[in-house]
């Protein structure tokens, strides 16, 4: 099981930065918990301030094919928007960032772990629950599963051809990160200051 | 002596590398240091290089010093954490040793104990911003150190032949960010690359030393063609190494290979840093030859 809880409301704000967002809530696992009083309170002040072109409230957008489906309809309002707004857990964002690979997706989440059956089995992405999440930085990819060393400041120099030193049939997490930056015009996310893990907000480490 | 003040009087830094052995006997390496490396600044000694586990890198750093060599401590990421990194920081000052090089770490699944678990707790970014943090005095918990805070020459490493050298541009703007004083760079095989490289990273305003292996046989060099990142032998310098073994055995083939990598490269560069991989007797001859 996992728990999703808001990033704070300026961090949130400062993703959206005064232009247009479309927001996505998933509320797929019963089980999770899910801020929603508070999730749909920051929702409804984004559009007071006229910055939301619409919002999809639905489930299970972990799964790809799930997502496209549900996605269908909104396109117009997500082509209107600059950014898109995933309140889920991080294997929805990372699905979310892939299927719309040309956008700005940033998770409006940071996604800890609790004991027991999880919800969804993840499919082509995955989430270390790790309580502090970074795929705003990252291109909605997550650096903590797609590297072999979970690094948080870039790629180490174990890559070659593109592949990890660890395994050969894992591609490099941070080439990835670098390439989709690349594409979606965000390679400043690299400038950011030094990241330091903090493992008090992991419970496999905390506990 | 700080290896940085060298590097701000201009002057073009000479560093090679040893590799503490499996046990608690050093004289062999004290000796070969001494014989083919007193010549040259400083001396890295790795940490638990591959992921192998060795002799210390600090308590070796040591014994180098005694012997009044300069030596770098080269500390990883790999297996300790942040504790145990600003610990052993604190300590190589007490113990007098100022040049420290900063690195994440191989995999523990690439070593000889594939079993263990992997810490990487910080990385090669966020123990640089560690190390000037200590220096500011105060550690990474926020708390404030007792007396004078410790000053060092903070190296890092970045891979400039790699097939990804955007990556690796990046990341090494976020560790001059983060207070890296110098580079070391992965070992160069293709002169062009580096240049190419080099007309990038001088933006950065870090000196940076061309990092050279010196190629032993042409399974050697296919060997690190095949499992080594960032390093790409080329062709020609394989048929080079394969034509006369006699002459590549004696390690002859492999120093011209090395020294002239070197005068191609040295221009653009403001040191070498050698990795001679248990060649270290071939040192003082591939200096000569390079002209350093």
């Amino acid at each position: 099981m996992l728990i999703t809880e808001l990033k704070s409301k300026e961090t949130i704000f400062s993703l959206v930065d005064g232009k247009k967002a479309f927001i996505i809530n998933c509320h797929g696992c019963r089980e999770v918990y899910f801020p929603l009083e508070e999730a749909a309170q920051l929702q409804e002040e984004l559009h007071a301030n006229g910055s939301v072109t619409g919002i999809l409230t639905t489930d299970y957008i972990c799964n790809p094919d799930n997502l496209k489906v549900r996605l269908e309809g909104h396109k117009a309002e997500i082509d209107a928007a600059d950014v898109v707004l995933v309140f889920s857990c991080g294997v929805g964002v990372q699905t979310v960032a892939s299927y719309l690979e040309d956008k700005k997706v940033c998770a409006c989440c940071d996604t800890s772990r609790l004991p027991g059956f999880q919800g969804v089995t993840p499919l082509e992405y995955d989430c270390g629950q790790c309580g502090e999440c970074y795929l705003n930085l990252t291109g909605g990819i997550c650096p903590i599963t797609a590297c072999s060393k979970s690094l948080v400041n870039g790629q180490c120099g174990g890559s070659k051809n593109g592949k990890c030193e660890v395994d050969p049939n894992m591609d490099c997490g941070w080439e990835r990160i670098y390439r989709r930056l690349e594409k979606i015009g965000r390679l400043d996310a690299l400038k950011c200051p030094t990241q330091i893990r903090n493992f008090a907000t992991d419970q496999e480490v905390a506990k | 002596m700080k290896i940085t003040e060298l590097f701000e009087r201009g002057e073009f830094v000479v560093t090679a590398e040893v590799g503490p052995p499996k046990g608690c006997h050093i004289e062999n390496l004290l000796e070969e240091a001494k014989t083919y490396l007193s010549g040259i600044t400083a001396v890295n000694v790795t940490d638990n290089q591959s992921s192998v586990m060795r002799l210390g890198s600090l308590a070796t750093c040591k014994a180098l010093k005694d012997e009044g060599l300069t030596p770098i401590f080269q500390i990883t990421c790999r297996d300790r954490n942040r504790i145990a990194l600003q610990s052993d920081l604190l300590s190589a000052v007490m113990l007098g040793i100022e040049n420290v090089l900063l690195l994440t770490g191989d995999h523990t699944k690439l070593g000889d104990h594939p079993q263990a678990k992997p810490v990487f707790d910080l990385d090669s970014v966020s123990l640089l911003h560690t190390a000037k943090l200590l220096e500011s005095g105060v550690d990474l918990g926020g708390n404030q150190l007792v007396g004078e805070p410790p000053k060092f020459a903070k190296g890092a490493v970045v891979s400039p032949c790699s097939d990804s050298v955007d990556a690796q541009l990046a990341k090494m703007e976020r560790k001059v960010a983060a207070g890296a004083d110098y580079f070391q760079t992965q070992a160069v095989y293709e002169p062009e690359k580096f240049i190419k490289f080099m007309e990038k990273a001088k933006q950065f305003g870090k000196p940076v030393q061309l990092g050279i292996v010196i190629p032993k046989s042409a399974g050697m060099a296919k060997y690190m063609n095949d499992n080594v990142a960032g390093i790409h032998v080329p062709q020609e310098m394989l048929d080079e190494l394969r034509a006369d073994k006699e002459k590549t055995k004696a390690g002859i083939t492999g120093v011209e290979i090395a020294a002239r990598i070197i005068k191609e490269c040295k221009p653009y560069c403001q040191g070498v840093h050698i990795m001679a991989l248990g060649w270290e007797s071939k040192v003082p001859a591939l200096l000569e030859q390079a002209g350093i």
